[in-house]
Parts: C-alpha cells; sequence; structure tokens
C-alpha cells in the first residue's frame, strides 16, 4: 500500500510545486534584496581592488624603502604604487582622456586609431569572455557544474581552423559562417558528451568536463604535430593559415583589432536571453536547474533538458574558440587560449547566470585584462593580479554575507541566487 | 510489522553486465591475437631490464623472455577468463578480472613493441610511481576531505601555492625542511579559506573550490614572475636527497624501486597506511566517515559536526600542500608558473576512480603515472603510437568508470551539502 502513489494527491503536488516555482522569489522579494542584486556585485568589484591595492603596495620594493625612511614616506610611496598602477589600468583599459580628446582635434588619423585603441581593444579581449561566459551561464541555469569549457573553446578553435584552411574558393559570405559553425559544432559536441553521460548514467559533469578537457588538450596537441600541422613549421605546433575568405572582418586599420565578433557576440547574448526567459525549452531547463525533482512531477524531461543545455553550452564555447582563431589569431597554436574556459566560471557567477549579467561581467573582465596588459608594461605588475582580482570578487559574491558585514548591509528575506547543485552522485 | 533492512555493501552482478564483461575480455583476447600475436616475429626475445638506471643496490639481472610464446600465451590466459565469464561468471571477482586482463594487454604490449630490443620496466615503473606521488597525495587530499563531507576541488590551488612557498622559503633560507614547513603552512591557509567560505558561510563548496583555484594560481604566478623569475636566488630551493632505506632497499627489483627515494615517496606510503587504517578501523574514521554520510544522525549522537569538518579540511590542505612541496623541493628544484599542469584533478579523479579509499585512490594514481610514462617509453622504442593517445587512456577510463560500467562508486552521502544546524 505505502508502495503505490496515492493518484487523488498527485495533481495536487504537482500543482503546489508549479506554483512555488511560477511565483518565483522575485516577486515576494522585499525592496532590499532587489537593490542589493545590483549592489552586491559593484561592492564586490570595489572591495577586490581595494584589497588588489593592498597587493600592489604590499609587493612593491619601494614602499617598503620608504617605510625604512619614515612612516610617512611609507604611506606616500604606497599611494603613489597604487595610483600609478591603477591610472596605467584605467588607461589601458578605456585610453586616455586627454590623448583621444588631442587626437579628435587634431587630423592625424594614425594617432587617432593609437588613442581610441586601449578602449576597443577591451571590447576584442572581452568578445571571448561573452561567449565562455554564456556557456557556462546556461549549464549554471540547469543545475550543471561544467568545467568542460576550455576543452570546448579548444576543440571549437580546431574545427574552426580546420575548416578555415582546408577549403578553398568558397566566397567569404559562405566560408566564414562555415568555419564559425563548425566551431560551434564540434563545441556542441564536446558538450554532448558529458551531458549525455551524465543525463544516462549520472556520472558527474564535473569530473568528466575534466577529463574531456585533458583528453582535448593530448589531441589539439597531437593533430598540431601530426595532421594538422603547418608544412615547414619546422616541428613547431602551428596549423596552416586560414583562407582570406574565412576570416571574420576587423573594422578599421591597424592597430585596432576591433572585429565583427563582437557584434556577433551580443546577438548571441540575445539570442540565449530570449532562449533561456521566453521559450518553453528555456523554461523547461531553468525548472530543471531550480527544482529537479519539481520539474519530473511536473512532466519535463530531466534527460533530454540536461543533454541541450550541456549541448548548447558547448557550442557557445565552441564559438569562443572559433572566434579567437577567425577573427585574431587566424592560425591555431597550441597556448591560445590563457585560460578563457575558467576564467568563464568565474564570469558566469559573477554574472548571476542571466545573459545580460554576463556580457557586462565580460566586459568587466575585458578592461581588467586589458588594462593590466598595460600595467604590466607600465609598471612591471604582472599579470597575474588579474585573477587574485577575479578570485576576490567572485568570493564576495559567492558569499555576500561578507560584504555585508564589512558595509553593514542588511540581509534581505530572500535570496535570488543560482545555486548549482552539488555532489558527485548525480542524483 | 516490523522491518529488519540489511544494508550490503556487496555490488550486484546483473546478467547483462555480466555479459558485457565477458564481450569485452573477448575483444581484449581477439586484440591482441590481432595486434600482438600475429604480427610477432618468431625466434625473436624481449628484454626487460629490471633495475633503473643509477642505482646499484639491490640490482638483478636482465629478464630474457621469448616474445611470440610469452604473447601467445597471455593471449589465451584473458581468452579463458573471457570464456568463463560468458558461462559460470567471476562473480564479485568480476572487476578483479577485468583489471589484471587490463593489465595483461599493457603486458603484451610492452613486450611485443620491445621485441628483438631492451626495455628497462624498472627504470618504467620507477619514472610511474615518481610520476604519481603528487596525484596520489592530491588524491589522499581529496579523500580525507570528502570524507567528511566537504568536496575538494581546490587540491590544484593548494598545491601551486605549496610548490611556491616551499620553493621561495626553501630558496630564502637554504634548508628544505624550512621549505617544506612554510609549504604545508600555505596548504594549511588555503585549506582555511576553502573551510571558512564552504563550512560557515555555506558557499557551494565546487564554487569555492574553484574560486581558491583560481587565487592560488593567480597568486603563485604573481609572486613568482614579480619576485622569483626577476631574482633567481629566490627560486633555487635544496631538494631533498634519495635516501635509501636499510635493508629494503636491497630486496631485488622491489628495493630500488621502491625503498630508494626520498622523503616524499616514504610519507606517501606512511600516509597511506596511517589513512587506510584510521580512516576505516578508528572511532576517529568513523566519526569522520558518518559526518560525511549523515551529518544529522552524527550530530544527534553528540559528534561536533562543524568541528569535524573544519578538522578534516585543513588536514586535506596539508596534505595538497605536502603535494605541492614535491614539485620544487622533491623533484624539479625550482618553481614554475603553473607547474602542477592539472595533477590536482587528476588526483581529484583519483580519488573517484579509487572510489574514495585511501588504497583505492593510491592505486589508481600509480596507474595515471604509468600512463603518463609509457607513452614516451615506448615512442623511445620506435613506437608508432603517438604518446598522447597513451596518455589519454586514464581520462576515458575514469569516465568509463563513472558512466557505472565497471560498477558504482562509494560517495560520501552528504558530499557537498553544507550542514546547517536545527
Amino acid at each position: 500500500m505505502a508502495n503505490q502513489p496515492d493518484n487523488k494527491q498527485k495533481p495536487e503536488v504537482t500543482k503546489v510545486l508549479l506554483e512555488e516555482i511560477i511565483d518565483s522569489p522575485s516577486k515576494k522579494k522585499g525592496r532590499s534584496g532587489t537593490g542589493q542584486a545590483i549592489l552586491i556585485p559593484i561592492l564586490a568589484v570595489l572591495t577586490g581592488l581595494i584589497i588588489g591595492a593592498v597587493i600592489i603596495a604590499l609587493t612593491t620594493e619601494d614602499v617598503y624603502k620608504a617605510f625604512a625612511l619614515s612612516f610617512g614616506d611609507g604611506l606616500g610611496a604606497a599611494w603613489k604604487a597604487i595610483s600609478t598602477s591603477y591610472e596605467a589600468l584605467f588607461k589601458g583599459a578605456f585610453g586616455d582622456p586627454a590623448r583621444i580628446i588631442a587626437a579628435l582635434q587634431g587630423d592625424n588619423p594614425i594617432e587617432l586609431r593609437r588613442a581610441v585603441n586601449p578602449f576597443l581593444e577591451s571590447l576584442v579581449v572581452a568578445t571571448p569572455y561573452i561567449f565562455a561566459g554564456l556557456a557556462v551561464a546556461v549549464a549554471f541555469r540547469s543545475g550543471l557544474f561544467s568545467i568542460g569549457a576550455e576543452g570546448q573553446i579548444f576543440i571549437g578553435a580546431t574545427a574552426a581552423t580546420f575548416v578555415g584552411y582546408s577549403i578553398k574558393g568558397l566566397p567569404p559570405y559562405i566560408h566564414m559562417p562555415l568555419a564559425f559553425l563548425a566551431g560551434a559544432a564540434a563545441g556542441a559536441l564536446w558538450g554532448f558528451v558529458p551531458g549525455w553521460l551524465k543525463a544516462k548514467t549520472g556520472g558527474s559533469e564535473v569530473i568528466n568536463t575534466i577529463m574531456v578537457n585533458w583528453i582535448t588538450f593530448r589531441l589539439t596537441e597531437w593533430l598540431l604535430t601530426g595532421p594538422m600541422q603547418r608544412p615547414g613549421s619546422g616541428g613547431v605546433p602551428l596549423s596552416p593559415f586560414i583562407e582570406k575568405s574565412a576570416e571574420i572582418p576587423q573594422f578599421f586599420d591597424k592597430p585596432i583589432r576591433f572585429h565583427l565578433g563582437f557584434f556577433i557576440a551580443l546577438a548571441v547574448a540575445f539570442l540565449v536571453y530570449y532562449f533561456l526567459f521566453k521559450t518553453t525549452w528555456g523554461y523547461n531547463l531553468r525548472t530543471v536547474g531550480a527544482n529537479p525533482n519539481a520539474a519530473r512531477y511536473a512532466g519535463m524531461n530531466i534527460v533530454t533538458s540536461t543533454i541541450v543545455a550541456m549541448s548548447i553550452s558547448g557550442a557557445l564555447a565552441g564559438m569562443a574558440g572559433a572566434n579567437e582563431i577567425l577573427a585574431l589569431n587566424r592560425t591555431l597554436a597550441l597556448g591560445f587560449s590563457p585560460g578563457f574556459g575558467f576564467d568563464a566560471i568565474a564570469l558566469a557567477l559573477l554574472g548571476n547566470s542571466n545573459p545580460i549579467g554576463v556580457v557586462l561581467a565580460a566586459l568587466l573582465f575585458g578592461f581588467l585584462r586589458s588594462g593590466a596588459t598595460r600595467m604590466m608594461l607600465a609598471t612591471g605588475i604582472p599579470i597575474d593580479i588579474i585573477s587574485i582580482l577575479q578570485a576576490l570578487i567572485i568570493i564576495f559574491i559567492a558569499a555576500p554575507a561578507i560584504i555585508r558585514t564589512i558595509y553593514r548591509l542588511r540581509a534581505p528575506k530572500i535570496e535570488d541566487r543560482v545555486v548549482v547543485k552539488t555532489g558527485w552522485g548525480g542524483k | 510489522m516490523a522491518e529488519i533492512i540489511v544494508h550490503r555493501k556487496v555490488e550486484e552482478i546483473t546478467p547483462r553486465r555480466k555479459y558485457t564483461i565477458a564481450v569485452v575480455l573477448l575483444l581484449i583476447a581477439g586484440l591482441m591475437t590481432g595486434l600482438f600475436v600475429v604480427t610477432a616475429s618468431h625466434d625473436a626475445f624481449t628484454t626487460f631490464g629490471l633495475t633503473p638506471g643509477g642505482i646499484t643496490r639491490g640490482s638483478v639481472p636482465d629478464l630474457v623472455l621469448p616474445t611470440l610464446e610469452v604473447l601467445i600465451g597471455l593471449t589465451v590466459l584473458v581468452g579463458l577468463a573471457g570464456i568463463y565469464q560468458l558461462f559460470k561468471g567471476f562473480g564479485r571477482f568480476t572487476n578483479l578480472v577485468l583489471g589484471l586482463s587490463f593489465f595483461l594487454f599493457i603486458f603484451a604490449l610492452l613486450i611485443w613493441t620491445a621485441s628483438g630490443k631492451s626495455l628497462n620496466l624498472g627504470g618504467l615503473l620507477k619514472g610511474s610511481l615518481l610520476l604519481a606521488v603528487p596525484i596520489a597525495l592530491g588524491a589522499l587530499s581529496g579523500v580525507m576531505s570528502e570524507r567528511s563531507g566537504v568536496v575538494n576541488i581546490a587540491i590544484e590551488g593548494m598545491m601551486l601555492m605549496g610548490a611556491m612557498t616551499g620553493a621561495l622559503f626553501g630558496s630564502i633560507t637554504k634548508n628544505f625542511w624550512i621549505g617544506l614547513g612554510t609549504a604545508l603552512l600555505a596548504g594549511l591557509l588555503m585549506a582555511a579559506i576553502h573551510a571558512v567560505l564552504s563550512i560557515k558561510y555555506k558557499v557551494d563548496q565546487i564554487i569555492s573550490g574553484t574560486v581558491i583555484n583560481i587565487f592560488g594560481a593567480g597568486l603563485s604566478s604573481f609572486i613568482s614572475s614579480k619576485f622569483m623569475q626577476t631574482y633567481e636566488y629566490l627560486n633555487n630551493p635544496p631538494i631533498f636527497p634519495r635516501v635509501p632505506i636499510p635493508v629494503l632497499a636491497d630486496i631485488p627489483f622491489l628495493g630500488p624501486i621502491f625503498f630508494n627515494n626520498n622523503i616524499f615517496v616514504y610519507v606517501l606510503m606512511i600516509l597511506l597506511i596511517v589513512m587506510q587504517i584510521a580512516l576505516f578501523q578508528t572511532r576517529w574514521g568513523l566519526r569522520l566517515r558518518s559526518v560525511g554520510e549523515h551529518p544529522k544522525a552524527a550530530d544527534t549522537l553528540g559528534i561536533n559536526v562543524i568541528r569535524t569538518r573544519y578538522m578534516a579540511v585543513l588536514l586535506s590542505g596539508l596534505i595538497a600542500g605536502f603535494g605541492g612541496a614535491y614539485f620544487t623541493l622533491g623533484s624539479i628544484g625550482r618553481f614554475e608558473e603553473l607547474m602542477t599542469a592539472g595533477k590536482g584533478f587528476i588526483g581529484l579523479a583519483s580519488m573517484i576512480f579509487g572510489n574514495w579509499s585511501p588504497v583505492g585512490a593510491v592505486s589508481a594514481s600509480l596507474l595515471f603515472g604509468f600512463f603518463e610514462n609509457l607513452g614516451p617509453s615506448l615512442s623511445l622504442l620506435g613506437s608508432k603510437i603517438p604518446n598522447q593517445f597513451t596518455s589519454m587512456l586514464p581520462y576515458i577510463a575514469t569516465m568509463v568508470i563513472l558512466a557505472g560500467v565497471v560498477g558504482r562508486g562509494q560517495v560520501p552521502a552528504a558530499d557537498g551539502v553544507p550542514y546547517e544546524k536545527e
């Protein structure tokens, strides 16, 4: 008797659970909750920058020398180290305002391009982050913690490169999209495998994506030293250059690398937003992520949802790889990704797995990374400071209680955060 | 009516799995026939060197095997196992037989590749062991933390910090013991962050682990490129010397491989035994595991769940820091950015592979180390198989195991779930 479901009660259970999902916390939330959803990321970034400043001061030798003279000198030196570094960071990210104004008034086109280049370069750096961040966000939304973006980026880049150089004589309006979509398709396949394994066997997507990453690194290594090696590269693992017709066009002359990929990324972000929040599939996917039991009771297909989510996630990451090759590098090298896929996890967390949030977070990362490159050249502070900043920012966003304690904010009644389900068992 | 439920840990062998494995065994035998027996040349001999190079204690003469005869013998053995499995079945020994057959396949591959040549088997195994040390330490670190119910994917970050601090302070003080001490401390500190975030603030443990990985990679690279790459004397730590253990180092074949190493290998062996006994034979271990399986029940019985988890995560950090120190103080002798190269993650995979038990985890690590080492050794012999494919095998094997082909693992039930007292 106990084993048989009570048929009379079942519809009511479903109804209650569905109400729980549809009546999302955002409607019930108090005023402090809505404000804090925006306030906490801003404070997190601010706090990250402050701690970054402390690290810069602590690792500058001049500061120690000045402190040896007097306390006041020490503070002065620390302030100088921090302000020059962050000034370089700002100028590297957005350009020097004074220089831009002067260049606009003058009539030297090369000087104008150089002056506005930092800002556009930041957008170039942000582009793969948008794709990869969206990839992880889609997985997060459906309750999957995918670490596989890096491998998917590699395979996407590999496929795009292959289509880019092996097919010849196509017009650009066919060849470029074809190469780009080949990257997306390869990424999708790379997402499909862990997704299928998760849905059908319950094997943890965390470990499976890590394993797929390693398999992919080895695979590309083999391809680049074997079948895909550029003839005459002298043993260097490099692919041939892609055809002109496969290139994603850059808009301006050198040194500006700003290209069409940025707008493709924005369009894709809009599509992902539309898919997640305006279509039934997206609704199913989010429900499975938010509450798999409720989704099961409501008759949603968790297996399909998981596979679809991982495949889309893989496709988006594949686009990140294809974008880098077709728009910038034009040839595949082993170390072409400085860890886009791993940073993407941070991005998705920062943007709360919302496509708009991810785009904003990607722009932030783009500005930070591009600015840090200039900061490294100007002040010798290693670019790795950005990773530290990223880690700090995510800590503060994932544990808002820390930020609330520092800034004495009141905790909202209900939090609207995407919580990733953990554990290896795949229940 | 009262019902008594007996939970058995014995794995059930379904008929379908039984036949699948029989087919797999026969396939392996078929592969061995097709790839090796048919192509092996008659009257050829395979020579195996049994002592790693550079070691004189416990050395033994080379082993010379007639290639074709041994290959036929191995193939017949696997084939017979397959036939037995098809008709009768090995029951609970199925996985063991599968593992052994796989091992025989690899052995046949070695004999076949080295046919007419000489392969230093002792060197191959010793190299595998040394490659496996950091993986095994990472895996043990994972077992420690996850048995208490805290997922630890931060091993990589902890190891990197351990490696960096060990090299830095080892170089400054010119003393590997101080270097090791600071490496342990670095691992401990990183673990403390993980513990506070995941236990106190109840941050999703995988997010917390990811953060620590990013942070560890960032901070170690930052300090490295700011100081250690610029000032060479800051990146030149002394290395722990090899210390042969009296008597044991003279055991033929095994001695040179296992008992003529530096402290890291010995600590790993001791840690393995201590952890296996402590986790499964002592009251302390029972309590730790109960916290990982059912924290509420443990709490009801008066076990302090929070404190137990803190302790486990901190211990896990110590082990990871030790594993990190191996890179700089135990083998390479300088810090390179991101030098752990994913060993922490492979350690994590070994832990899952080894079913969350210390012995299983370390065995899996040895397997990973072996395959990492196998590719280069084979290509030295002129094998046509690319290195990348042999080193891919363990990753694929992990995925297969996770998919449940070889049976489901025993995940601590409360792994990854923050504990909230009611």
